[in-house]
């Protein structure tokens, strides 16, 4: 491992932040009365939609785990689409978890399944780039000792505090203080992008703070 | 006979405590040593003693299934009558008296904690919640207060009753949180300087002005409330001329109604027209009293003018029609100003500016025979809020006026202070009514001069005449108050009434000769002035203040009770903690605490009162507990010790105290534990996949992984334990959907499952809806009959065994018939209505009378064993030495031993062809391995029946969901932890926390909320559909089992936690797991055929088994006492707070009484166990005796 790596690291991350905060700005500009909270499913789309697409041109460009060994197109094709499945299943399962969790069940649906959806944005998308359609590894990684380099440790860091920052945005939720972004689901969509920030920025600061103790044993 | 064997030993770290012996089947052995052989130990040595008492396990002869296990415990008798050493193959079940005494100290250390929580709750209780007995009797017009003659004018006039009334009408203006300086002009500090403005001052300028033109006409008081300062209080004390407190003892709770006398009774009853207009809160408190009325809701704090507006909407024509005789007008915007934006704002300018225009509209409009009285009911903090006892809350602005001249003196320099309930008697005499009979208030006597008349004689005969009539009445209530119930002090009670007698007597006299005596009158005016202020200032002592140094005190009690839970719950499970030393040192000290405290307090003359008496007695006994603590602590413990809980159960712990402190949470809190809960299963979850449990080590590829993966084996596949984590969420939301709604959330429905089939229109969807039920009854009863036959318990002879087959489908047919009738009387033909009437009193009974009986069953016989044969006398066995006496050196030994081995060794396989050939000798007892959590299920069963009768009949589903959700929590707890075999056994802390979760969500699940008003009142008639007539306590016993179900269920199913891993343990791969290099002498065993031993691990190690369940009582009195504690802290911190009677303290009082059920439901559940424990050692013992016959 070496600083180099958590440079880039740290720069791919940077662009994803980046891609939050134009999520935000861009918008407005072809929309009117865009802002966050009201109109918050089209921002959701939209944030889902950037971040989908740094991940992408970054795995693209980036290359972290450039070892993929069969390089023929129809390879690319299924991996894609299995991709694709994976996407859309995982944003049915976290549709049913929150479900189970006390979302309501026939009311907003939309909205829960966007969240669902920028949810699988934040978690699943990297994953599925770094990792491809392979649960197994997914299982590996998120386990103990099971990183096997800085980029799959960034992606449990991230993953976590996104899975952290959602469920810390269902907190706000009951208090009586009647705010606009109290609503269902809007608190734990914004707690969810926080998280997902922090994990961010967080990741590689933590992974060079313990570079010493890191050795990632490669198969 | 055998001292070194019953003696205490010397190094309690080697020697199990509590092993004694039977000692009648060894006749003539003097000493013995134990020795320990089969299979059970590594590789079928033979344990025995090695100069120190050492023992290694302990045994039986319990063959399980398949007879492919035998422990057997032999006994060497080394110095006796017969043959140097003879061999006792005996099967060594006597139930030692120290492992009793150990049982016994547990229960009793168990309830000792018990008691200390009990003595922190009556504490706090008693310094928080102020308590008053409520009188129902009424004050009439016929009756006078007391004897003598009516006074004054009032004889032959018309409407008027113990006096003339002076006003025919009154216009009664409230406005909320009118705090007394709003009614202050802006005025400068000193001379010269600019005059301070501040949003609230001088907006009320109308009031000024009057005071100055017409100071004979208007008089503005600054009247002081009585703690609390809620409105709901103030209104009860401003109509009744009480002081209310939190808990009114007699009301009825399930409406805030007013059953005592009140202004507004007195009115209707003389048939005077009341018109109300304004707060709905009143609609509560007097249903249907009103000629006219106009609620408007109040619950919206932020919405500062829907009611004003509506009031103004109706005031002015109201006014004019002239139909009525008190006009009450309730204003709420500035309280909600204050809440909202707190007093120092722009809007509570405009707020009170408004006020003042309609005082000044309604002054306008008066006539002469109407009196017009403005009054805050109580004033606001510097931020708004109120509730408390601060000068700010308490001061509130009282303004009277009359458009007829009726003082006398000039307008004084600063206001008079009065006392807020004196309006009462005020109003009442001066609307010619009698005062309420439980008035404590002093009539204004300034507003009973005589104008007219400007001689001072017959001003002061009228208000001495006035206060006489008051104090008459007030000494009456007194009367009836102290007999009825002994919270007043008798000897302040005394001198007052002295003082009284003595008024009154005096005032008799000068009635007799009115001349001339001006100064004489004054004295008397003086005297029952004295008499009513101190009967005031008494009932104010024992009604109306916060103790708060008994909140302190109990909350510090709490804690204290929650620390010692902590501390001993671990130091059970270290070696070298003995039982016995641990309850008799703070038994004495605490027994010596409450003599000395009862000591001193007869010392100074003081009653004694039982709960300081018990506060006492708990610091007493727990003060040398935390001494030793703290010594203890000063040399060798580290300080990772003091926090023993895991980081991610610390910090559900704490998300769950922290949010009592909150009223949104609380109020939310039955959607914020379901939510809770879940997060804490996908944790287990989640935590099991991190260590590697969940997964099979191959699937994952680094090789390194595969070590850590060895030192908990995956005893459950992925799929299984993710599996149960899903049908976990899936119970906890379909459980959800039978919530009730608190009435703080206007925007939640309730659901419509919780009522009764009986509420429902339609007959195919009840019909429907009772099958559903009937179903769900019957899936209970199937799947508890499955449990048990899953693990063979079913096919005893014994009566608790038998019970389950055929009581139980007995109880689900009572209740399916119970329900039926309920659902569908009123359907009925009329002929059969006296048999439906009476099977709807019987049935119930008998589904309970059965329940009762089948735990009877249970506890008289508990152990469901199957023995399937017995097999005649084991022989004893000489072994051949060549030396005499116990063999003392290592060539003995090692001579003896192999014999002995060698003669254990024919004895099995003796045994085992004997079986074979010439049919059953041995003794096999099936389902031991599930004998515990056996007895522990059926217990819980027969509960839940009776409880679930007491419940809606949809409420079965959840009971249903309940039994399934507790025993997927159980599998999935139970693949998290690994079991030691020898002991020490724990229980973890997430175990405990997550079952205390799942009982406060099945509180909220079965339709319960934390309010007076949401609890189910119908379940006192269930069995009793006439009532109960006079009895209290059963009624109060059917309600509390209805509220307080969950909280028994899972307080008395706690033990299953310790004993479901045992369970589990059948289901796992055949492959045990050996423990690397724990001991010297064990290795790694070849994979073996063999039947787990289950739950007899915990037989087998009865002094670890005790200590667990000790652990297991501490840790979940240890999660339920921080939620007491953090609702007592809550409640005090917060007393000032706007909720505090509508949420905080409601929750601490279901919060303590459910904390009561929980412990005593779990001290029932572990006695429980620890009888069926008794139960199987005297079921070996007689095994034993019937093999030796």
């Amino acid at each position: 491992m070496k600083d180099t790596d958590i440079k880039r690291l740290l720069y791919t991350h940077l662009l994803c932040i980046f891609s939050i905060i134009l999520s935000i700005f861009i918008p407005s500009f072809f929309l009117e009365n865009f802002s966050i909270l009201e109109t918050h499913l089209t921002w959701l789309c939209v944030c889902s939609v950037f971040v989908t697409a740094v991940n992408l041109v970054l795995y693209l460009v980036v290359k972290p785990n450039a070892s993929s060994k069969r390089s023929s197109l129809s390879y690319k094709v299924t991996r894609f689409l299995k991709c694709c499945i994976y996407f859309l299943m995982s944003c049915f399962f976290f549709h049913v978890i929150f479900v189970l969790y006390g979302a309501p069940l026939i009311e907003l649906v939309l909205e829960t399944f966007l969240f669902a959806v920028i949810l699988s944005t934040f978690t699943t998308v990297p994953c599925l780039c770094l990792l491809g359609p392979n649960i197994k590894a997914w299982l590996r990684v998120f386990s103990r000792n099971g990183v096997t380099s800085i980029w799959e440790n960034s992606l449990q860091i991230t993953t976590i505090s996104s899975f952290i920052g959602t469920w810390l945005g269902a907190f706000p939720i009951p208090l009586d203080w009647e705010r606009p972004w109290q609503v269902w689901p809007i608190s734990c969509t914004l707690g969810a992008t926080f998280g997902y920030v922090a994990g961010l920025v967080i990741s590689p600061l933590w992974i060079y703070w313990n570079r010493k103790q890191l050795t990632y044993k490669n198969n | 006979m055998c001292k070194s064997l019953c003696s205490t030993p010397k190094d309690p770290d080697s020697v199990d405590l509590g092993w004694g012996l039977e000692i009648s089947i060894l006749n003539g052995c003097s000493r013995l040593m134990p020795i320990i052989c089969g299979p059970h130990l590594q590789k079928h040595r033979c344990n025995w003693w090695r100069g120190t008492l050492h023992w290694v396990g302990y045994g039986a002869v319990y063959l399980l299934e398949g007879f492919q296990e035998e422990v057997i415990l032999a006994w060497l008798c080394i110095e006796g009558p017969e043959n140097p050493l003879v061999l006792y193959p005996t099967v060594m079940n006597s139930l030692p008296a120290t492992s009793r005494m150990q049982k016994i100290s547990v229960l009793l250390f168990l309830a000792w904690v018990g008691f200390l929580f009990y003595a922190g709750i009556a504490l706090f209780t008693s310094g928080f919640l102020l308590t008053r007995l409520e009188l129902t009797n009424h004050s009439s017009c016929q009756e006078p207060p007391g004897p003598g003659s009516l006074p004054w004018g009032s004889q032959g006039k018309p409407g008027a009753c113990w006096m003339a009334s002076r006003f025919s009408r009154v216009v009664l203006v409230l406005i909320d949180a009118l705090r007394f300086d709003f009614a202050q002009p802006q005025r400068s500090h000193g001379p010269g300087e600019p005059p301070v403005s501040l949003p609230f001052l001088g907006k009320l300028d109308y009031l000024q002005t009057i005071l100055e033109i017409q100071p004979h006409h208007a008089r503005l008081y600054q009247s002081k409330a009585d703690p609390p300062t809620t409105t709901m209080q103030r209104l009860k004390a401003l109509t009744t001329g009480s002081l209310p407190t939190f808990i009114d003892a007699g009301s009825n709770f399930a409406s805030y109604a007013i059953v005592e006398d009140n202004l507004i009774k007195q009115l209707a009853s003389a048939g005077r027209r009341v018109v109300f207009m304004g707060d709905d809160t009143w609609k509560d408190l007097f249903p249907g009293v009103f000629s006219q009325a106009f609620f408007f809701p109040s619950f919206n704090v932020r919405d500062l003018h829907t009611v004003d507006n509506g009031i103004l909407e109706h005031l002015y024509p109201t006014m004019d029609s002239s139909e009525w005789d008190m006009l009450i007008a309730h204003f709420l915007g500035v309280d909600h100003c204050g809440h909202k934006h707190g007093p120092h704002h722009p809007e509570m300018a405009k707020k009170l500016s408004q006020m003042d225009q309609v005082i000044q509209g309604l002054v306008e409009r008066l006539e002469n025979d109407t009196l017009l009285v403005v009054i805050g009911d109580h004033g606001m903090t510097m931020t708004g809020d109120h509730g408390g006892d601060s000068e700010l809350e308490i001061s509130a602005a009282l303004f009277l006026y009359s458009p007829t001249a009726l003082f006398p003196s000039a307008l004084p320099q600063e206001p008079e202070i009065v006392p807020q309930i004196n309006l009462v008697p005020t109003l009442a005499l001066l609307l010619g009514l009698p005062i309420p009979f439980g008035n404590i208030g002093e009539v204004m006597v300034e507003l009973f001069s005589v104008v007219e008349d400007p001689q001072p004689h017959s001003s002061a005969l009228a208000q001495a005449s006035a206060l006489h009539l008051n104090a008459q009445q007030v000494s009456r209530f007194l009367h009836t108050y102290s007999a009825a119930a002994q919270d007043l002090q008798i000897k302040e009670l005394h001198r007052l009434q002295n003082l009284f007698s003595k008024a009154s007597a005096d005032y008799q006299r000068l009635l007799q000769s009115p001349q001339g005596a001006e100064a004489a009158l004054q004295t008397v005016i003086t005297e029952l002035q004295q008499f009513l202020r101190g009967v005031r200032a008494m009932c104010i002592e024992s009604w109306a203040r916060f103790s708060l140094v008994r909140m302190a005190g109990g909350a510090a009690l709490m804690a204290a009770a929650c620390f010692l839970c902590l501390l001993v719950s671990q130091w059970v499970t270290s070696p070298g903690f003995y039982f016995c030393p641990l309850l008799l040192t703070p038994m004495a000290y605490g027994l010596a605490g409450a003599i000395v405290c009862a000591g001193l307090l007869t010392a100074t003359g003081l009653k004694p009162d039982p709960v300081v008496l018990g506060a006492m007695a708990a610091v007493g006994s727990l003060l040398p507990f935390l001494w030793k603590a703290w010594a203890g602590w000063g040399s060798k413990r580290p300080p990772a010790a003091l926090l023993p809980i895991p980081g991610p159960v610390l910090l559900f712990l704490l998300i769950r105290f922290a949010a009592f402190f909150s009223d949104s949470f609380v109020v939310a809190e039955a959607r914020a534990t379901p939510f809770l809960l879940g997060s804490f299963i996908l944790l287990l979850v989640a935590q099991l996949h991190w260590e590697g449990k969940l997964l099979p080590p191959k699937l994952l590829t680094i090789p390194r992984f595969c070590l850590s993966a060895s030192t908990g084996p995956p005893r459950h596949n992925g799929t299984h334990a993710l599996g149960l984590g899903v049908g976990l969420l899936l119970c906890i939301r379909l459980a959800g959907l039978f919530h009730r709604c608190p009435e703080e959330t206007p925007a939640c429905h309730s659901s419509p499952w919780l009522s009764p089939l009986a509420s429902m229109v339609g007959g195919r969807a009840k019909n429907l809806w009772y099958g559903a039920c009937v179903g769900a009854l019957v899936a209970l009863l199937v799947a508890v009959r499955l449990w048990l036959r899953r693990y063979s318990n079913l096919k005893s002879p014994e009566p608790s065994v038998l019970f389950v087959r055929w009581g139980l489908p007995l109880m689900v047919l009572g209740t399916a018939a119970y329900w039926a009738l309920a659902s569908g009387a009123d359907e009925a033909p009329p002929r059969l209505r006296a048999l439906v009437a009476g099977a709807s009193v019987v049935l119930p009974r008998a589904v309970a009378g059965l329940a009762a009986s089948g735990l009877m069953l249970l506890l008289w016989r508990p152990v469901t064993v199957l023995v399937k044969a017995t097999t005649g006398a084991p022989r004893t066995r000489t072994v051949l030495t060549p030396f005499s006496g116990p063999p003392t050196s290592r060539a003995d030994l090692d001579y003896v031993v192999p014999q002995i081995y060698r003669h254990m060794q024919e004895e099995f396989r003796g045994r085992l062809e004997r079986t074979k050939s010439q049919g059953p000798l041995t003794v096999a007892a099936y389902q031991l391995g599930s004998v515990y959590s056996a007895a522990m299920v059926t217990a819980l069963t027969l509960l839940a029946f009776p409880l679930l009768l007491l419940h809606a009949e949809r409420i079965s589903l959840v009971f249903l969901l309940l039994f399934l959700q507790s025993f997927l929590l159980l599998h999935l707890l139970a693949a998290g932890i690994s079991i030691t075999t020898p002991g020490p056994f724990t229980v973890p802390w997430q175990a405990v926390s997550a079952w205390a979760l799942m009982a406060t969500q099945t509180f909220y699940s079965t339709g319960h909320q934390p309010v007076f008003p949401a609890i189910h009142w119908h379940a006192a008639f269930v069995g009793f559909p006439e009532g109960h007539g006079s009895s209290t306590w059963l009624p109060a016993l059917l309600v509390g089992a209805n509220t307080f179900a969950s909280h028994l269920l899972f307080a008395v199913g706690c033990p299953l936690l310790l004993l479901w891993p045992f369970l589990c343990e059948s289901q796992g791969p055949r492959k045990r797991w050996q423990p690397l290099g724990s001991e010297a002498e064990s290795r790694v065993r070849p994979e073996e055929e063999e039947e787990p031993l289950m739950e007899m691990r915990l037989r087998d190690a009865p002094h670890h088994f005790n200590a667990a369940l000790l652990q297991l009582g501490l840790k979940y009195l240890f999660v339920l006492g921080i939620q007491i504690l953090a609702c007592a802290l809550a409640a005090s911190i917060l007393r000032r707070h706007l909720m505090v009677w509508k949420v905080f303290a409601p929750k601490f009082i279901f919060e303590a009484v459910g904390f009561i059920v929980s412990s005593v439901g779990l001290f029932l559940g572990i006695a429980l166990v620890m009888r069926v424990d008794g139960a199987v050692s005297s079921w070996f013992r007689q095994l034993v005796l019937a093999q030796q016959r």
